[in-house]
């Protein structure tokens, strides 16, 4: 008897932490998705130097972390879409649709940002790989 | 013994409301928010239009032309819809639509146009330099798309959001084009209850 209790516990260990990561909600402890504009920016723009500070593409997740915040520690406005963003300020963005949201961004080389806005992971499978997607990306 | 329980149950009541987070905006936020570029201009009805003078309202600004037919008779019809949905409140929140397009929105257009949405809706137009300055301050930008086959007609290329100035006369929100009237009303009392 004890020996089949072991092996159907060591599954139930297993599978518990699975089932949880398919099945629970997400409750993220913060929406936001933040970048920041460092000091700068504007002046190595001006001098030619056009490494990329900010990812051409931003993605959200609908429900987990749609809420995009821009923070600008430079010492010139940024212009974000139709968002002047004032030195020292921030500005939070939520998103309520899936989709693509091109915008115009002094903050980029190419002056040009998208935002991608995807569904909320559904319960199973979508979700367990979301799960883990970020798991991995935390290491990454 | 049952008043304690009650006295209890009153405090993790009280702490279980002080803690639930404060309702947000649906628009988009500023932190910290900066007072409004000012704004004096002659406004479409011949008065002296000036941004600083509403204080005590929540306004919401809207730059558009009067010749665009995609997106400025939804975001004006949505803000109407707003006021109806405000009902006695409707008093708190100023429109206020500023032209993009001087040289064809006078302000006997603006008047009439804007009259087809709501009579107190606010109208600003004047010289092509007057309404560059005032898109300078908020970082807006205006281009003209000619036509296909005309050398008249144009259309104008612009920022769709919506300005939401608070009571204390700062800068706030954007609210992006498409939202629906729900959500304005739902921004204007948040701000207005301030």
């Amino acid at each position: 008897m004890k020996k089949r209790i072991v092996p159907v516990l060591l599954l139930i260990a297993l599978a518990a932490p699975l089932l949880w990561a398919a099945l629970a909600p997400i409750q993220p402890a913060t929406r936001d998705k933040l970048f920041e504009i460092p000091k700068g920016t504007w002046e190595r723009r001006m001098a030619g130097k056009n490494e990329e500070i900010l990812p051409d593409r931003i993605t959200l997740t609908l429900g987990v972390r749609d809420v995009l915040h821009l923070r600008n520690n430079d010492t010139v406005p940024q212009i974000f879409g139709p968002v002047l963003i004032m030195p020292g300020q921030d500005f939070r963005l939520p998103f309520e649709q899936a989709g693509e949201h091109p915008f115009a961004c002094t903050a980029h080389a190419s002056g040009q940002m998208t935002v991608v806005v995807e569904e909320a992971p559904a319960a199973g499978w979508p979700r367990l790989r979301w799960r883990f997607q970020t798991l991995l990306n935390h290491f990454a | 013994m049952r008043r304690l329980l009650c006295g209890v149950m009153l405090l993790a009541a009280g702490a279980a409301w002080a803690a639930s987070p404060a309702p947000k905006l649906k628009a988009g936020t500023f932190e910290p928010a900066r007072v409004a570029p000012e704004i004096v201009q002659k406004a479409a009805d011949g008065s002296t239009f000036k941004l600083s003078a509403l204080r005590g309202k929540v306004v919401v600004l809207e730059f558009g032309f009067t010749h665009c037919y995609e997106v400025c008779p939804v975001s004006l019809a949505m803000l109407a819809e707003a006021r109806k949905r405000l009902g006695a409140d409707a008093g708190q929140l100023q429109v206020v639509f500023i032209s993009v397009d001087p040289e064809r929105d006078t302000p006997e257009r603006m008047k009439s146009y804007l009259a087809q949405f709501d009579k107190g809706f606010v109208g600003l137009t004047g010289t092509p330099e007057q309404m560059a300055a005032i898109r300078k301050d908020y970082g807006i930008t205006a281009t003209k798309h000619p036509t296909a086959g005309s050398k008249t007609e144009y259309q104008m290329g612009h920022s769709s959001y919506l300005y939401f100035v608070d009571k204390q006369g700062k800068l706030r929100a954007l609210m992006p084009y498409g939202r629906p009237a729900d959500d304005i009303v739902h921004d204007v009392k948040l701000l207005a209850k301030e």
